[in-house]
C-alpha cells in the first residue's frame, strides 16, 4: 500500500482501505473460532494424536539392544550368522565390557526381558552373568568365552546370537511380524509354529463375530426403529424410553446380568428344565463361548443400531409409501422398492457404528467369552498388563487401527460416506 | 483406576497434628498399593491401623496390584511415581527388580530382626527370592469342591489330581486362565515327579504331555482370570471343583458357610510381599522404610493371620498365629503352611517361569483357543 490512495479505492469508515479492514475482521473471526475450538483441539492432540503416535512409535522402536551392547553389536558384524559356530572371542570380550557398564543401571536385565520375547531363557542368562561379570578384570581375565561358558553353556549357542543380531537395529519389524504370527530368522520371514500362532486367528474371529453381531443388531433393530418411526408420538416416546433405558445402564451391570441369565445354573436353563424342555443333566451351554458373546454384545450394541435407523426413518415422508400403494404396489413391493432404499443411510450409519465399537470390545468378551469367545483386545490387554510386551501391544493396536481405517475406506467406496446419516 | 481413600477418621486428625512436628523429616502421607477386598482389609487391620495410631501418617489405599508392573512402568516412563509401596506376587517382584523399577533392600538393616533374636535374613530364609522383594505371606493356589456334589459312595477329593478324575467326580471344573500351576498339576497328576516337572516342561514332548492331560477336562472347564470367580462358581453350583487362592476358599467355607471343602494336596505355594519403587524422594523413602520396618516385624505378620488364612513369611511369626479375630476359630489349620496341608505341596519355580512364561503362555492361549 505504498502508492497514495486514490479516490477510486473503497475505504472503510475509519479511512483504511476496505480490503485491509475486511481481511482484519476475517482474521479476527478466524482467531476467535480457533480459540473456541482450542480446548477441543488441545484435548484431541493430547488425548488422541499423541498417544496413538506413541503407540505407533513403540511398535517399531528397539533402542535397548544397541544402547546396552554397543561394542558387542559392532564386534558381531564380523561373525558369520549363518554358520553353526559361536562368535569369536572378541565378541565375548566386548560383551563383558558392555555388561560391566550395564549392571550399574540394571540395563542388562531389562535387555534380558526384551530378548526373552524372542528366545526363551535369556532372562536367566543375563541375570546370572550380571552377577559374575562384576568381579571380572577386563584387562587380565581374558579369554572370556570360557568364562561365559562357565556361567551357562547356552552362551555358545549360535541361535542365541542370531536372536541378538536380529534385534540389534534401532528400529525393528519384529513386533509387527510377531503380531501376524511370523518371525525373522537370518533375514528370512518364517511362520511361527502352529502351536504358538494366535493373533491371526484372533483378528479373524474378532472381525467375523463383529460382522455377525452387526447383522444381529440390524435384524432386531430394524423392526423396532420402524415401529418407533411410524407409531403415534405418545406410544413412540414410551418405546424410545425402553430402548434408552438399557443404553443408560452400565455396561458392566448388563454384562453381569447376562451371566446370571445364561449360566448353566442360571435363569434360562432353570426355566427350560422346570417346564420339562431340558433334562437336568442336559443343560445348555449358553455362556463362556461365542454364543454368549454374540447374545450379550447384540443386546448391548442394539441402541447404536436403533437410534441412527430411527432418526433416518423419521425423515422418510409416509406419503411416498402411500403413493406407491395407490399406484398398485403390494405392501412388500412398496416397502422393498420405496421405503427400504430410503432407510439405507441409517443402516449404513448404524452398521459402521456397531461394527467399529464391536471390533474394539474388551469387557464383554472377557466376562462372558471364555477361551473360545475372546477377542483380539483381550489379548492386547494381556500383553500390556500381564506379559509387559508393549511393543507387541503397539503393533497389534496399529494393525487393528489400520484395519478399521481400510474398512472405512472400502465402505466409502461402496456405499459412500456421504450417504451415512445420523439424522 | 479404582482409588479408595481410607484415611483417618476425625479422631486421629488430632494425632496427626501432634506428630506433625515429630515426623517433620518424613512425608506425612503415603500411597500403598494392594489387591483390595478381604486381603486389603487384613492389611488395614494388622498393619495400617496400628501404624496410623502410632505415627499419625495418612495412608491412601490403591487397589492396583493386579496391574502393578504395567502401571509402575508407565509411571516411571512419565517420570512421576506416585506410589510409595506396592504389594505384588514374588514373580512380579522379580520382574520389577529386573527392570530396575523396584529398589534393592538390605534386609538385615532395613527390616526388623525376628523377635526370637534371628536376623531378618535368617527369619525369612528361603522366602527371600529377590533382592527387591520383602515377603509378607505365603499363599497357595489350591482346590475347593462342593461337598454336596460328591457322588454317593465316593470319598471326598483330597488333592489337586481329583480335578482330572472325571470318572469318580463328574461335573464342571474351574482353572486359572494361565499356564502357571495348570502345567505343573497336569504333569504331577500324570505321574511326573515334582523335581522333574520343570525339566519336562522344557521339552516339546513334555508340553504336549501336559496339554494332553489338560485336554481330558478341557470341555468341562471354566477359565478364570480373577480369584473371586471360583468361589462364585462354587457357590452357584456351576462347578464341582475349582482352583483359587486358599484365602478365598477360607472365606467361602468359614465366613459364608457354603458347602465347600478343601482339597489341599499338591497345593501350589507362592509368596506375596512388598516392593518399594525406585527413585522416591528422600522424605518419602524414609517414611516408607519406617512403615515397612514396622509392618513386616514378627508380631505384625502374625497379626495378619487373624484376618485372613495366609501364612506369615517369617519363621518367628508362626508360633504367634492365633484365632480368627471375629470367628474365634484357630487359624493354624487353615494356613497353607500347616503340616497337615503340605502333602505334595510345591513352590512355583519363579526363575523358570521368568524364562519360559512368554513362550508357554503363547502356547497355552493357542491351545485354549483351539
Amino acid at each position: 500500500m505504498s502508492e497514495p490512495t486514490t479516490t477510486a479505492t473503497m475505504q472503510a469508515a475509519d479511512g483504511t482501505p476496505l480490503k485491509v479492514s475486511l481481511a482484519r475482521a476475517l482474521r479476527r473471526q478466524k482467531m476467535r473460532a480457533l480459540l473456541l475450538i482450542a480446548p477441543l483441539l488441545g484435548f484431541i492432540l493430547l488425548g488422541f494424536v499423541f498417544p496413538i503416535g506413541q503407540m505407533l512409535f513403540r511398535s517399531v522402536e528397539n533402542d535397548v539392544v544397541r544402547d546396552t551392547l554397543p561394542t558387542t553389536i559392532e564386534a558381531l558384524e564380523n561373525w558369520d550368522s549363518t554358520s553353526n559356530e559361536a562368535p569369536p572371542e572378541e565378541v565375548f570380550a566386548a560383551l563383558a565390557a558392555d555388561l560391566q557398564v550395564a549392571v550399574d543401571t540394571k540395563a542388562h536385565t531389562v535387555l534380558g526381558r526384551r530378548l526373552n520375547f524372542e528366545y526363551s531363557g535369556i532372562t536367566t542368562l543375563f541375570r546370572k552373568i550380571g552377577r559374575d561379570v562384576e568381579d571380572w578384570d577386563l584387562a587380565t581375565d581374558g579369554p572370556f568365552a570360557p568364562r561365559f561358558e562357565d556361567s551357562d553353556d547356552e552362551w555358545l549357542d549360535p541361535d542365541l546370537w542370531r536372536a541378538v543380531l536380529a534385534y540389534s537395529d534401532r528400529y525393528t519389524s519384529g513386533y509387527y511380524l510377531a503380531a501376524i504370527d511370523k518371525t525373522m530368522v537370518n533375514g528370512v520371514i518364517e511362520s511361527r509354529p502352529a502351536d504358538q500362532s494366535l493373533h491371526l486367528m484372533l483378528f479373524g474371529r474378532t472381525a467375523w463375530m463383529s460382522v455377525l453381531i452387526c447383522f444381529c443388531t440390524l435384524l432386531l433393530g430394524y423392526p423396532i426403529a420402524f415401529l418407533l418411526a411410524t407409531l403415534k408420538a405418545r406410544h413412540a416416546n414410551l418405546l424410545l424410553i425402553l430402548v434408552l433405558l438399557p443404553f443408560w445402564t452400565s455396561l458392566l451391570v448388563r454384562t453381569s446380568a447376562w451371566k446370571v441369565l445364561l449360566q448353566e445354573q442360571g435363569v434360562i436353563n432353570d426355566l427350560l428344565v422346570a417346564i420339562g424342555l431340558l433334562a437336568d443333566d442336559g443343560r445348555l451351554q449358553l455362556i463362556n463361548n461365542k454364543l454368549g458373546v454374540i447374545i450379550a454384545m447384540t443386546h448391548i450394541l442394539l441402541p447404536f443400531m436403533i437410534l441412527p435407523l430411527y432418526s433416518v426413518m423419521k425423515t422418510i415422508p409416509p406419503s411416498y409409501v402411500r403413493a406407491a400403494k395407490s399406484l398398485g404396489a403390494t405392501d412388500w413391493t412398496a416397502f422393498w422398492r420405496v421405503y427400504f432404499p430410503q432407510s439405507v443411510p441409517g443402516i449404513g450409519a448404524g452398521a459402521i457404528l456397531v461394527f467399529i465399537l464391536a471390533v474394539g470390545y474388551y469387557i464383554t468378551p472377557e466376562l462372558v467369552g471364555g477361551p473360545s469367545g475372546s477377542f483380539i483386545s483381550n489379548r492386547i490387554a494381556y500383553q500390556w498388563s500381564g506379559a509387559g510386551n508393549w511393543g507387541l501391544v503397539g503393533a497389534l493396536g496399529a494393525i487393528l487401527l489400520v484395519a478399521v481405517l481400510i474398512l472405512y475406506w472400502v465402505y466409502d467406496k461402496i456405499v459412500g460416506i456421504d450417504n451415512v446419516k445420523l439424522g | 483406576m479404582k482409588l479408595t481413600t481410607t484415611i483417618l477418621d476425625a479422631a486421629s486428625a488430632i494425632a496427626l497434628a501432634s506428630v506433625a512436628t515429630a515426623g517433620s523429616h518424613m512425608a506425612n502421607e503415603m500411597t500403598i498399593v494392594s489387591w483390595g477386598g478381604a486381603y486389603s482389609a487384613s492389611q488395614q487391620a494388622a498393619y495400617h491401623d496400628p501404624y496410623i495410631a502410632n505415627s499419625g501418617i495418612a495412608i491412601i489405599n490403591d487397589e492396583s496390584s493386579g496391574d502393578a508392573v504395567a502401571k509402575l512402568r508407565a509411571m516411571n516412563e512419565a517420570g512421576n511415581v506416585t506410589w510409595d509401596l506396592v504389594d505384588v506376587e514374588a514373580a512380579d517382584g522379580m520382574r520389577l527388580c529386573d527392570e530396575g523399577l523396584a529398589m534393592e533392600i538390605d534386609f538385615d538393616t532395613q527390616l526388623a530382626p525376628g523377635d526370637d533374636g534371628s536376623t531378618a535374613t535368617d527369619d525369612f530364609g528361603d522366602m527371600l527370592v529377590s533382592d527387591c522383594f520383602i515377603p509378607q505371606i505365603v499363599f497357595s493356589t489350591t482346590f475347593g469342591y462342593r461337598t454336596d456334589m460328591v457322588p454317593e459312595g465316593a470319598a471326598a477329593p483330597t488333592d489337586a489330581c481329583a480335578v482330572f478324575d472325571l470318572d469318580t467326580y463328574p461335573g464342571n471344573r474351574a482353572l486359572n486362565k494361565r499356564p502357571i500351576g495348570n502345567m505343573e498339576w497336569a504333569l504331577l497328576c500324570d505321574g511326573v515327579a515334582i523335581e522333574d516337572v520343570y525339566d519336562t516342561l522344557e521339552t516339546d514332548e513334555g508340553i504336549a504331555r501336559a496339554f494332553a492331560k489338560l485336554d481330558t477336562i478341557k470341555a468341562v472347564t471354566r477359565w478364570w482370570t480373577a480369584g473371586a470367580e471360583t468361589p462364585q462358581l462354587l457357590a452357584d453350583g456351576e462347578i464341582f471343583m475349582g482352583s483359587t487362592y486358599n484365602g478365598r476358599l477360607f472365606s467361602v467355607i468359614a465366613e459364608q458357610n457354603q458347602p465347600v471343602g478343601m482339597a489341599w494336596g499338591y497345593q501350589m505355594l507362592d509368596i506375596d510381599g512388598w516392593i518399594i519403587p525406585t527413585g522416591l524422594a528422600d522424605d518419602r523413602l524414609a517414611r516408607t522404610l519406617d512403615y515397612v520396618y514396622f509392618a513386616t516385624d514378627t508380631q505384625r505378620l502374625a497379626d495378619q493371620a487373624k484376618y485372613i488364612s495366609y501364612g506369615p513369611a517369617r519363621a518367628s511369626s508362626a508360633p504367634l498365629v492365633g484365632d480368627h479375630a471375629t470367628l474365634g476359630i484357630p487359624m493354624a489349620p487353615h494356613m497353607p503352611t500347616d503340616p497337615a496341608n503340605m502333602t505334595g505341596a510345591f513352590v512355583t519355580n519363579y526363575l523358570w517361569w521368568a524364562d519360559y512364561r512368554d513362550e508357554l503362555d503363547a502356547k497355552f492361549q493357542a491351545w485354549l483357543a483351539q
